[in-house]
Order: C-alpha cells, then structure tokens, then sequence
C-alpha cells in the first residue's frame, strides 16, 4: 500500500521534453530518502496540456506540477513527499489562485473538458493490466460474452448514435451490421491506428495512455460479427504506442481477454499488429487492408464495401482508434448516457489535437456542439502575444480553414461540412494574423501531392496543377483567371479521384477561395502578401535615416547582400537577398523594414 | 479469466490501490506532521503504520497525509485527523502501536480516543 502515487506522463510530447529522466530521478530520489515503500511512481499516458510538458501530478493531493526539470525533482521529493509541503513555484499557475490551490479540474483547461475516449490517459499505468481493471477495464468485455447478444450490441451501438471518429463519420452500428449479415466463416476486425494527418496525436495519445481500452472493444467487435482475428495498423513511426501495445497484447492474452474461449464462453479471439511505413494513404480503409495484406498500400473502387469482401477478400471492419475507445464506455453506461451528450446528429465527445497558433498546445476532448470559440479562447487560451484569431484549420490535408467570422460555429459532422470544412480526424490547428492563407493551402497541397499514391490521375495529376497554381500566386505570377481555373480543378478532383484522399485533398484550397478570397486577390492583383509570409513578394529594405552604420546586419547576413561602411547608412542588394529575415531580428535601430 | 464475477472480484481488489488518484473531498483525512520536529520526534513510523493499517482494514474513505509544522514541537509526532462536518481531532506524542489504536478505535469505530488527544496529553499546561 503506498500512501502517495507519483504521475509522470510518459506520451510522445513529455517524453520528448525529457519526462524519462524526470521519472529516474524520482526513482533515485525516492530510494535516496528511504520512501520507496511509500511512494509509488507511475508512467502514464498523456495528461494532454503537451504545451506545459514534462507534466508530473502528486496525489493524494492531485498536485499538478508543470514544466518540472530533472534539478526539481529532489525538491519535490524532500519538500513535498516527505514533508508534505507542496512545491508553489512549480504548480501549474492556472491551479494557483490568490495563493489557494484549485483543483484542476476547474481550471479552464480542463474546465469544459469532457473525457471520455480519454478518460485514463494520464490516470492509470498503461504498461499494467490491472490499473485499466480497476477502472472497470474489460468489464464491457465479459458483460457482452456474458449477457448480451450481437443483436443487442448493434442495438446499443445504434442507440448510442456513436459515428466513426476517423473523419468520415459513418455510424459505427451500420459498418457491423453490414459485416455481421454476411454469412458466417473468416471475418476480420481492423484497428485503424495511421494515424497520418499533420498536428494530430489523439490516436497516438489513446494507444500510449490507454491500449486496453483497445484491444477490449476489438473482441467486443470480433463477438458481435463473427471474427476471431483482429489487426491493429499502426505507424512505425510511434514506437512508444507500439511498445504498449504490445504490451498490452501480452498481458490480456495471460490473463485471457484475448485467445481461445474467452469467459469460458467458447468465443475465440486474437489480435496481431501490423505496422505501417509512414504512407498518409494507408490511412484510407481500402489502401490500409490492402497493406496489411502485404501489398504496395493502394487504395481500390468500392463497393464491393470492405464489410462484404475486405481483408483478404473477407468481410471486415475498420475502425479508428478513438472510435474504439468509446465503446467499452457505451457499453458499460448505456447508450443513453452517450447519446445525452453531443448535438442532434452527433454523439458523444470528440478529441481535438490544439495546435499552431495557440496558448496550450495539446490534446483536448470536449461534447460534439461545442463551439469553436469555446476551444480556442476558453480551453485553448487563445493566440499568444495578443495576436487575432484569423481562422482555424480543421480536418488536416482533407479539411479546410474555418474563418474568424465562424468563430460561434457549433462543432459536430455536418456543421463542419455545411461550412466546407470536415471533422478528420480532429486536427485543430489556429491560425493568426501573421499566416498567409494562400500559403497554407499551398502546403496542404503540397502534403497531398507528395502523399499521393499515383494510383488515379485525378488525385495523381490534379493536385500538382493544383500546386503549380498555388506556387505561381504565391510568387506573385498568378493571374485571375488562375483562380477560376483553380476552383474548376478542384471540382473535378473531388468528383472523380478514386478514394478519400483525392476526394477531399482541394478541400484546403476550396475553402481558403471562399473564406479568404480577398487574400489571393492581393497576391494576384498588387503582388501583394498581406501576412507578409510569401518571401517572393517582400522586400526587406534599409531607412537610411534610422541606419546607424553599425555594421551588425552586414556580418550576420548569410549571402553577403548587405553593404556599406561604418556608420554609414547601409544598402541591400534585392537580387542577393534570400529574404530570411536574419538583419530585421539583429538591427536595434528598427531600422530595417519588411514591405 | 474464467466468469464475470471472477473480474468484478480482481477489480473490486484492485481498485483499493487507486483510489488515492480520486476526489478524496468526501474522505477522511489523516495528517501526520512532517517537518524537521516531527521527523525527528519519530514521524515516519507513525506515517508508515497509519498507511499499513489503512491498507490492512481496507479502509477505501481514508486519505494518509502529511503536512508541516504546526508549531506544538514538543508534542511531536502530531497526527490530525478531519471528519467531514466534525471537529479536528489532534493527537499528539504518537507512536505506532498508538496509531494502529486509532485506526480501529477512532477511524473503524468512530471513538476519538481521548487519552492520546493533546488537551489529555497536554492538559492545563495548554
């Protein structure tokens, strides 16, 4: 029994602000004051404020330590393990309030927070099995093998109005349903765990945080249509989620969650990893099954519908991995429970990777209808160094950018369509008034271009034209009649490209045309970049009134395009400057201009 | 993993070692003083037999603190303990085998064992 449990987040973001040797430092520490029959440390998965990372939080007191160093921890250790005085300095300021302590749940991070596919990320030690039991871990399990049919299951799965958290949004009861009609034999249950779209990590949060929760809704599914393999398709490139996976994987199959006659109910079922390369396609469900059967990851014509002929030819389901988080929750407290939170269409909560231009940076889980005000001003604590909110990209390269002016946005499926945008898979990336739109849609486009597979041509050689457009506005050789041609192409790539990455991949650009037109006229019509990003169309130039003649821009110059004497006014040389702002940060004068 | 009623039984053995992570607002809460006097006059004893006999009991509503000076030194080691809704009760000069005492007389129970309590100890010197 210890008296005092210490949680260190070891997710991707803490690890790589050094949360390891913090948790070996409290390690040494703890043995060096003789607690470590007292003091339990544990590893967890992510707390989700990544931006104050390496995150520690003591408990019974739930103190919540931010930015925590490895030269702190000997004083939390004697200060506060030992002589039970709280380290205040350390203390994430939000939870520090006229020198009383709040808890954190009612700091505006948290405050309108509602997790539920995280609800033991950052809670419980993902690498031990018994922590996800304490927390009624594979009790949904044992209630569906034990009490429930694969009819009720579909039943509650259909109640609860839970819809795939991937980024389409198709119900998830439909996808098993289709799968459980087809005649019995080999079936498949797929975990989707490619996570692939710039800025999101929710699904990387879950796998670290929280695995069993899993592998748990897998078999759940496996029962209801009538598999007994199941595949988790993850990326190499997450080596710590595929460590607890593994894990995980090693530990349900001892104590018998997953293997032969499970809850002695005769109900087979085992799970294998499958690790993906890094392609952006392979998240597309056709392209992933493809993969895992050992093919170049392409995606194919549907129908015939994965649920009818997929992996292997076999009827299967795929699932993302936040979808399958919800279910053992669902299945547990009732589909009415999930289907009260959310808006009419949409249920339940979904996870949002805050990232770009924003105060807490970090993984954020709030009911669907919230709005997109609430996200970025309240739990994202807005633009820092008081810049304005501009607009907010969602949905990653398959999305599109939500302008200021729908700020008061509620957040769910359709209202992110209806405004030419899409959930993806819950990237969240703000944007302020230093960000060129064209710009932005000029580097989606160019996310998508190198990630098409090259299977279809609308996908294969649309989107370089599209690029190609994108790149001569963004030097200011774009003509107007570019942005007709522009929106025409993207039409056509959406109607015609063969699978879910062609098809959204102008979205980006579709809706930065819509929202922010008058900014690709400026760069068309006055060679003009309103942000002042696009390097070919600024002018870095030398006031030779406030010019001192310090020389300190010339030496830090890297192509030597600055000349002049000592203290005398200074000149650049427009055709050997690289416009990389380098004298603009050095002269204390401000007496270099960016135009 | 045979039945059901096998895991809700793993769970419900489980679950004593975390509850320390949850909102403990509604607990009791033992506080055992832990600055310099307290350690010197024999604190951690008491603080790891509080814990053991907690863990021992199963008592699932008692939180185990710690906490600095409160300026009675030489009536260390000083445990406090809080009930929802009732007076602080303060013990003082504890020892292990009193701390045990307390588990069951004043947590289990609910009898504040007067003779430990510092207005007994410390009486009209006080």
């Amino acid at each position: 029994m210890y008296r005092s449990h210490v949680l260190c987040c070891g997710g991707t973001g803490c690890t790589s602000s050094g949360s390891a040797k913090i948790i070996e430092e409290f390690e040494k520490e703890i043995a060096a004051t003789g607690l470590t029959e007292e003091v339990k440390v544990v590893k967890t998965g992510c707390f989700g404020l990544c931006a104050l990372g390496p995150v520690v939080i003591v408990y019974p007191e739930g103190s919540f330590y931010s930015r925590v160093k490895p030269e702190d921890v000997k004083e939390i250790v004697d200060e506060h393990l030992l002589k039970g005085r709280i380290v205040k300095r350390l203390l994430y300021t939000e939870t520090v309030v006229e020198d009383k302590i709040k808890s954190l749940d009612e700091t505006d991070f948290y405050k309108k927070q509602k997790r539920v596919a995280l609800r033991n990320c950052g809670v419980i030690d993902p690498e031990d099995i018994n922590e996800y039991i304490a927390y009624d871990g594979y009790m949904a399990l044992g209630k569906v093998l034990t009490e429930m049919t694969p009819e009720d299951v579909i039943e509650t799965l259909k109640v609860s109005g839970l819809r795939g958290r991937g980024g389409a949004g198709f119900p998830t009861w439909l996808k098993w349903n289709f799968a459980k009609a087809q005649p019995p034999g080999q079936k498949y249950v797929c975990c989707n765990a490619d996570e692939g779209d710039p800025g999101a990590f929710m699904d990387r949060s879950v796998l670290e945080g929280d695995p069993h929760s899993v592998l748990e809704a897998m078999a759940i599914a496996g029962y209801t249509i009538g598999a007994s393999q199941g595949y988790i398709y993850v990326r190499a490139e997450y080596p710590i989620a595929v460590k607890r996976l593994e894990i995980a994987l090693n530990q349900a199959r001892e104590m018998g969650f997953l293997g032969k006659n499970i809850f002695e109910t005769g109900f087979d079922f085992d799970i294998d990893i499958r690790l993906g390369a890094g392609a952006f396609v392979c998240g597309e469900e056709t392209a992933l099954m493809t993969s895992i059967e050992g093919h170049r990851g392409e995606p194919r014509p549907r129908p015939p519908f994965p649920a009818v002929k997929g992996l292997f030819g076999k009827p299967s389901i795929l699932n993302n991995v936040e979808t399958w988080a919800n279910i053992p929750q669902i299945i547990l407290n009732g589909p009415e429970w999930f289907a009260s939170m959310g808006t009419e269409k949409s249920k339940g909560t979904k996870v949002f990777a805050l990232g770009g231009k924003i105060h807490n940076t970090g993984l954020v889980e709030v009911p669907m209808g919230t709005t997109l005000r609430e996200i970025v001003e309240e739990i994202g604590g807005g633009c820092p160094n008081g810049k304005k909110f501009k607009a907010a990209q969602t949905g990653g390269p398959s999305g599109g950018c939500i302008p200021a002016s729908l700020i008061d946005t509620e957040i769910d499926y359709d209202n992110l369509i209806a405004i030419g945008s899409m959930m993806g898979s819950g990237g969240l990336i703000v944007m302020d008034e230093d960000n060129c739109m064209v710009d932005i849609a000029k580097f989606f486009l160019e996310f998508t271009v190198d990630e098409s597979c090259g299977k279809c041509t609308p996908c294969r050689i649309g989107t370089k034209r599209l690029y190609e457009m994108l790149d001569r506005i963004t030097r200011g050789e774009g003509k107007m009649e570019d942005l007709d041609k522009m929106e025409e192409l993207c039409y056509y790539i959406k109607e015609n490209a063969l699978c879910g990455l062609g098809q959204t991949a102008p979205n980006p650009v579709l809706s930065t045309l819509k929202y922010f037109r008058d900014e690709y006229e400026a760069h068309v019509k006055e060679k003009r970049c309103p942000a002042g990003v696009c390097k070919h169309l600024l002018q870095y130039q030398i006031v030779a009134d406030k010019c001192k003649g310090c020389t300190l821009c010339a030496r830090n110059c890297p192509v030597g395009a600055i000349a002049g004497t000592v203290k005398n006014p200074h000149v650049i040389d427009q055709s050997k400057c690289i416009k990389c702002g380098a004298c603009i940060e050095k002269c204390k004068f401000g007496a270099i201009v960016r135009k | 993993m045979k039945s059901l009623a096998e895991l809700q039984a793993l769970r419900d053995k489980v679950k004593t070692n975390m509850g320390i992570r949850a909102d403990d607002s509604g607990n009791t809460r033992v506080v055992v003083g832990m600055a310099t006097c307290g350690i010197a006059a024999g604190a951690r004893p008491v603080l790891q037999a509080f814990t053991e006999e907690v863990a021992k009991k199963n008592l699932q509503n008692v939180t185990i603190a710690q906490t600095g000076c409160i300026g009675i030194c030489q009536y260390e080691p000083v445990v406090e303990v809080f009930e929802p809704g009732k007076e602080k009760v303060t013990y003082v000069k504890m020892t292990p085998e009193k701390a045990s005492q307390i588990v069951q007389k004043h947590l289990i129970n609910g009898q504040v064992v007067q003779e430990y309590t510092i207005g007994a100890v410390a009486g009209s010197k006080l």
